[in-house]
């Protein structure tokens, strides 16, 4: 029977490469499952098509019973966020699903960038394309169909015209758990309490945890926290009960546009790529996978995102590095600082005249 | 438009500029200019970057103040004191021995105590020990700090009971062996996380913290100890007040915008009094510290320089969380800085 490690498998197995950080291919074999393990399951969350519903939200909510906290994680507080239709504010203890709203202008004579005063370009007479005077029906036909990648681009389904210089659009985004390949957490966890499970996810153990809160400060996308009055840490486990029952998790499920998808990892990287080469044929620039790379800095997410602005807009970090890379280089300077100071104190010893 | 490294794609921008999305960072504005090198700021430019909300992407650390800085000075003073006392026991310093392993057994013991208050079920510290994790500084450092506070604690406990002479030795000799480790395991625990200005600094951090541990350690027991036969603490203190303000002048100046929370607010306070403290105990110790009212002067100062560092370096890390700029600027420079050498690779 081969034990499940907790360890980041770094440290635990021979070949040094791609331990720490990198790609992965089978990171529940690397934590010590045989063979027959299921396959590595994760989330595509398809932001071009989510409505900002937060059923997901409501359902993770439900099935994990998670207590009510306000934007600051304040336990059992109701309080209006002030930003946009977000009182949620963050992933923490208490959410772990949290759908972002971002409200976005851009004026229409774009690629040129206008230096007049808002109100000066309708005095400026009818030079300007007005987006909302040309064929009425081609717009509502845009709108009306959300799936519709070209609308995307010419016409987004979350923007609104507000005017004739102005453009609305909103971007919405369920963020969760990243699930990592190389998870900061799960390294530096000094108990085992959090570990990979047989699907490739990472889950807090609660009758384990000790309330450290190494993980807290080591999670580069600032997902895991604590619960004040509880003391331990909590964050999304991609529904383990569910998981083994069956059955998907609870948000993917309530998602009513399939912004969330949930499924083998390797199949839903496929439909990801599809989609994402659907929007770009059809003009959507600023769509781009987030987390997706195996290459990047965490080794790859096992929840991973299709985004149409830059990460930083939806509160993700750009270019996440799992802390744990930099550890060889850290112990080695430990290490030296350590002789430096055996070596000072000697030096202080034989150099000081005897008594 | 939206100019700076981060200009969100196709001309949009926050509606309306939402709340504090789109943020200037500040020029740091230094008032000696002029002056020599120390302190000086690496400037950082202005650069627009985006956010959202202005809400901060990584968590700050839950960890308490003052329960950590704390554990981090007496670990240090108790590690480095450890090795000093083994050391004078060898060469047939009564005195100097005793006052080190009284420091280091009571910098231990209180520093178990801070490190088991600061969790969350402290009730449950014993769980540190079923895995031992080379990837987890805390792991590490539980059994650095165990084997450490056990040796350290009974040699403490047995010179004030004056029982079993041999012993004592032994288990000073251990406690020195896991002084070392215990003094600047504490720098990667730090720096083993996402938080900016801590990671940053990832390979000074133990040098800044066996610096400062000396520094206290040698402070300490140079107070308590007649001061002909205090000569090592003083070199030991004097070389690592000396070990920490180089290390901590780079932590301070190396890393462009995530050195910029070691100058800012409190922690820059901190800084600036840890390093006055620690410059002038030095100092001191050089010139007065032969005398008891400058030995005791001086090792005054440089423990407090010592504690005063390590809250500094603590809160700076807590600042630079607590900012979205810290995390999007670096990680926007190192993206924009793969990219040239990808593309300069490329025409080659």
């Amino acid at each position: 029977m081969t034990s499940i490690s907790s360890a980041s498998p770094g440290l635990a197995m021979p070949d040094p490469k791609n331990r720490l950080f990198g790609p992965l291919p089978d990171v529940s074999a690397e934590a010590g499952y045989e063979e027959d393990h299921p396959k590595r399951v994760g989330f595509f969350t398809d932001t071009s098509v989510c409505i900002g519903c937060k059923a997901c939200e409501v359902a993770c909510k439900e099935w994990n019973t998670l207590p009510m906290d306000d934007s600051h994680g304040e336990r059992d507080a109701l309080g209006l966020s002030g930003m946009s239709y977000d009182n949620t504010g963050m992933l923490g203890a208490n959410s772990w699903r949290h759908v972002a709203f971002i409200e976005q202008s851009r004026a229409v004579d774009l690629p040129m960038p206008t230096h007049r005063r808002p109100g000066d370009d309708r005095s400026a007479g009818g030079d300007l394309p007005a987006p909302d005077s040309g064929d009425l029906d081609s717009t509502a036909k845009a709108q009306a169909s959300v799936l519709n990648a070209e609308a995307l681009s010419e016409f987004d389904p979350q923007t609104g015209q507000t005017g004739a210089d102005k453009q609305i659009r909103w971007l919405m985004s369920s963020d969760v758990c990243k699930h990592c390949t190389h998870a900061g957490c799960l390294d530096v966890c000094p108990t085992g309490a959090l570990f990979r499970t047989e699907f490739g996810t990472v889950v807090v153990q609660g009758d384990i945890c000790n309330g450290c809160g190494y993980c807290v400060a080591a999670c580069p996308y600032g997902v895991i926290d604590q619960r004040k009055d509880d003391g331990r840490v909590f964050k999304c486990t991609m529904c383990y009960d569910r998981l083994t029952d069956g059955l998907q998790p609870a948000c993917a499920t309530a998602c009513p546009t399939q912004s969330i998808q949930f499924g083998d990892l390797d199949e839903l990287q496929e439909r990801a790529d599809a989609r994402l080469a659907t929007l770009k044929a059809q003009g959507v620039e600023t769509a781009r996978l987030y987390g997706r790379d195996e290459n990047d800095g965490v080794g790859g997410d096992g929840a991973f995102f299709l985004l149409l602005d830059e990460p930083e807009v939806y509160g993700l970090p750009p270019d996440p590095i799992v802390t744990t890379r930099d550890l060889p280089a850290m112990w080695k300077a430990a290490g030296k600082a350590a002789a430096m100071m055996v070596g000072v104190a000697v030096t202080a010893i034989l150099g000081s005249r005897r008594r | 438009m939206t100019g700076g490294i981060t200009s969100p794609d196709a001309g949009w921008r926050q509606a309306d500029r939402g709340p504090a999305t789109q943020q200037k960072t500040g020029k740091k504005r230094r008032k000696r200019g002029g002056g020599r090198g120390r302190g000086e700021v690496a400037m950082v430019d202005d650069v627009e970057f985006t956010s959202y909300y202005g809400r901060q992407i990584v968590k700050t650390p839950v960890w308490k103040s003052p329960d950590v800085p704390l554990y981090l000075f007496l670990g240090g003073a108790a590690g480095s004191s450890a090795i000093l006392g083994a050391l004078a026991d060898f060469t047939d310093r009564p005195t100097l021995t005793k006052v080190s392993r009284l420091t280091a057994g009571g910098g231990s013991i209180l520093s178990v105590v801070f490190l088991i208050h600061d969790l969350g079920r402290p009730s449950r510290f014993l769980h540190m020990l079923r895995v031992f994790k080379l990837t987890s500084p805390l792991s590490v450092g539980t059994y650095i700090l165990a084997p450490f506070s056990a040796a350290a604690g009974a040699t403490a406990a047995v010179e004030l009971l004056g029982w079993f002479p041999r012993l004592k030795r032994f288990g000073g000799a251990v406690a020195a062996l896991f002084g070392g480790p215990l003094a600047t395991y504490t720098g990667v625990l730090l720096a083993n996380t996402a938080v900016p200005s801590w990671h940053a600094a990832h390979t000074q951090l133990p040098f800044v913290f066996g610096g400062s541990a000396m520094a206290a350690g040698g402070g300490i027991t140079m107070m308590f100890t007649p001061v002909d036969e205090a000569g090592p603490s003083r070199k030991m203190a004097v070389a690592g007040a000396a070990i920490e303000l180089a290390a901590m002048h780079k932590v301070e100046n190396d890393h462009g915008i995530e050195s910029e929370p070691y100058h800012e607010g409190r922690p820059g306070k901190f800084m600036q009094a840890a390093k006055a403290c620690t410059a002038v105990g030095a100092g001191l110790t050089v010139v007065a510290g032969r005398t008891r009212a400058g030995a005791i002067a001086s090792g005054t100062l440089l423990a407090a320089g010592s504690l005063l560092t390590r809250f500094g370096v603590f809160e700076a890390g807590i600042a630079s969380t607590k900012d979205p700029k810290y995390v999007v600027i670096p990680q926007r420079e190192r993206l924009a800085a793969q990219q040239n050498e990808h593309s300069s690779t490329i025409t080659r």
